[in-house]
């Protein structure tokens, strides 16, 4: 297990240049500034798109992403609000509505606990509950993580909203899915839950110059490998591409999977890896407890059940409240060694 | 009751004076339709025929009717699940709200929606909601389009003093109160919280109490006269129009049933129920109207008996109405496709 940020970081280096080898594209930036882009260019592009949350203007976002925006696109439509999660959700999704595209800033996931009326029991329904003929276009932007911030600002909650029918959850992990999907998410019709991650803002990777969208479905394969299948999403990635060239030392061909959409979930991608490696390990920053690493491995046994080799690996947070020390902390969030393990175990 | 700065004239005065007897006429009609839509709606919920929850209006209908009725193309409604009278003062068929209330194809949103969540969106109704308070969020923000787009109207949304407390409720109303937005917030003071009263619900008896705090301007109205809401509403439109931000309206009104059809009625006394039920809005305003000249007798009888063979019509509609395709389930979960 890494025990410094510094060896995470190094080690989520090494894991993109697996990534970019794989990709093509024109130019090389940051995560964030792939966001940046993909909100200016859709800003430029529909004037009824607007970006609204706590410290997002004067302050310039607590991830920095929207820095220099308000001064760029003015306050009607850079709005700074008050500090009332639920309040700005809830008027956002009203507003769009009613005919705009609001992007909301939820500074972390930990504060959409207070906003969950309006996501799962307005938002994610309008659609439905109204028989198709209004639509609540809202995209929520809200970013994931950890680093000695304690229990209540160490959450990963992508489950929680990935159970919930009518909303869709995405959770890139690439520059190019970033923005990709981010302008997918603000030209859609339906409600996206938009999650970041804050360890991994400053990761570099290819973009495409210009606009493109992605649509917002479907998992990636980013390795390709015949002896297992390791899944993950956003910061888990990076681990399981670490622990996949370990193990490619090793002589061990792991193939990594990307699930990107987390609603609707891509498990047919899983299902069809599996049947090729006969192997699976699920990798998630979240408790493992009926968490979506529990859903993936659902699917991989209702429909490979025949084909695999070993029962389905899993790797996750220990199940603690997050510790503030950052000893107790680094034994919390699974490392790239736990992945390892749990791959040699289901290789044994 | 008053309002809280005494007017020159009486209220509702300038209303009856300036009204055609068409427009005075339609008021009661509207106020008739929803009080026979419900008796029916109740009736039928006794036949099995709806299922659920069955909020009813009946007694409030003056304040729902006087306040829709001064509402433009371009306004905006959004309210609470008490919701069958703001449709059929809306403008929605009467005929596909007894369907939703069926539960049928032909309902308003196809039986999907049931009692609490009707719309009538060519008119931008944009529903009931049952999350008490969620919705005064959504009216704001609808609100904050309006601003937005530089529309000139106004989102009117309705709820009851029990949302008040709410954090929603105060969310809503300090957002929308800093950013000046075209909102009428209009609350229904019916004097309970499902079945808690005021004094033990509410921190302080009057709503628009919160509303003053967050700098709001209010106005206290006789939710029971339809022709004092219709005028006061129509202040707050102005008021709001004019860019002035949003406008607060407590109506005092009162509900002659229960809080919905399963509600045993425990927590009032027979006596304070047949004291309001003496505020009847519907007798006292053709009183007012045959007093002042404005209609006579006949004009009501023949309206009385539209009504019948229009609520008739409805439960007939209703019965017969298809129940939605099964094949439909899971249609609509998403607006794009996947």
């Amino acid at each position: 297990m890494a025990s410094t940020l510094a060896e995470l970081e190094e080690m989520q280096r090494r894991a993109q240049d697996a990534i970019q080898q794989n990709e093509s594209g024109e130019r090389e930036i940051t995560y964030r500034d792939a966001l940046r882009e993909a909100i200016t260019e859709e800003m430029d592009r529909d004037e009824n798109v607007f970006i609204m949350g706590e410290d997002i203007g004067a302050y310039g976002g607590s991830y920095v992403v929207t820095r220099g925006f308000q001064e760029q696109y003015g306050r009607k439509r850079v709005i700074d609000t008050p500090i009332a999660e639920l309040g700005l959700v809830g008027m956002a999704v009203g507003a769009s509505m009613a005919g705009l595209r609001p992007i909301v800033e939820l500074m972390t996931i930990n504060f959409s606990l207070l906003a969950i009326d309006q996501i799962v029991n307005h938002a994610a329904k309008i659609h439905y509950m109204f028989d198709g003929k209004f639509t609540a276009p809202v995209v929520i932007r809200t970013a994931s993580g950890w680093g000695q911030l304690g229990a209540t600002h160490s959450q990963t909650y992508e489950g929680w909203f990935a159970h919930i029918p009518g909303l869709r959850v995405v959770m890139p992990a690439t520059p190019k899915d970033a923005k990709g999907f981010l302008k997918s998410a603000i030209r859609g019709n339906d409600p996206v839950m938009f999650i970041e991650h804050s360890l991994i803002y400053r990761n570099r990777g290819l973009v495409p110059a210009g606009d493109y969208t992605l649509p917002l479905e479907g998992a990636e394969v980013r390795r390709e490998g015949t002896d297992i299948t390791i899944v993950s999403w956003s910061r888990g990635l990076y681990l399981a591409l670490g622990a996949a060239e370990e193990l490619a030392e090793q002589g061990i061909s792991a193939e990594v999977i990307d699930m990107r959409v987390l609603r609707p979930l891509d498990a047919e991608t899983v299902i069809e890896s599996v049947k090729k490696t006969s192997r699976c390990v699920i990798v998630e920053e979240s408790w493992r407890t009926m968490g979506l690493g529990a859903e993936i491995a659902a699917a991989v046994q209702e429909h490979a059940f025949d084909y695999l080799d070993a029962p389905v690996g899993r790797v996750g947070s220990i199940e603690v409240p997050m510790p503030y020390a950052r000893n107790l902390e680094r034994l919390v969030i699974p490392g790239k060694d736990e992945v390892v393990a749990a791959v040699k175990q289901a290789l044994a | 009751m008053a309002s809280k700065t005494e007017p020159a004239v009486r209220a509702g005065e300038t209303a009856l004076g300036s009204m055609s007897k068409d427009e005075l006429l339609g008021l009661y009609r509207e106020m008739v339709l929803i009080r026979r839509f419900e008796e029916r709606s109740a009736e039928q919920y006794a036949f099995g025929k709806i299922g659920g929850f069955l909020h009813l209006y009946i007694g409030e209908e003056a304040t729902g009717v006087g306040a829709i009725s001064v509402l433009k193309q371009q306004d905006h409604l959004v309210t609470h699940y008490r919701d069958h009278g703001y449709a059929l003062a809306i403008g929605a068929d009467p005929n596909a709200i007894m369907a939703e209330l069926f539960g049928r194809s032909t309902g308003t949103t196809g039986g999907r929606g049931g009692s609490m969540h009707m719309i009538h969106p060519q008119r931008n109704f944009w529903g009931g909601y049952a999350i008490v308070s969620g919705h005064i969020l959504i009216g704001a923000g609808i609100g904050m389009a309006l601003k937005y787009q530089e529309i000139d109207g106004v989102s009117l949304v309705i709820f009851g003093d029990g949302a008040t407390n709410g954090g929603a409720f105060f969310e809503a109303l300090n957002m929308a109160s800093l950013w000046k937005l075209p909102v009428i917030f209009l609350c229904e003071n019916n004097e309970y919280a499902m079945g808690t009263a005021i004094e033990y619900h509410s921190a302080v008896p009057k709503m628009s109490t919160k509303a003053e705090g967050l700098g709001i301007k209010s106005e206290i109205v006789d939710g029971q006269d339809v022709l004092a809401m219709r005028e006061a509403t129509q202040r707050a439109r102005d008021y709001c129009t004019a860019g002035n931000g949003p406008y607060f309206l407590e109506a005092m009104t009162y509900r002659f049933r229960g809080h919905s059809m399963a509600d045993p009625e425990t927590y009032r006394e027979k006596d304070e129920i047949e004291e309001k039920r003496a505020t009847d809005p519907i007798p006292a305003y053709r009183e007012q109207l045959l007093h002042a000249g404005k209609a006579e007798q006949a004009d009501f009888d023949k309206i009385d008996e539209e009504i019948e063979i229009i609520v008739e019509e409805a439960v007939q509609f209703a019965d017969k109405s298809p129940w939605p395709d099964p094949s439909t389930l899971e249609d609509f979960v998403y607006a794009d496709e996947y």
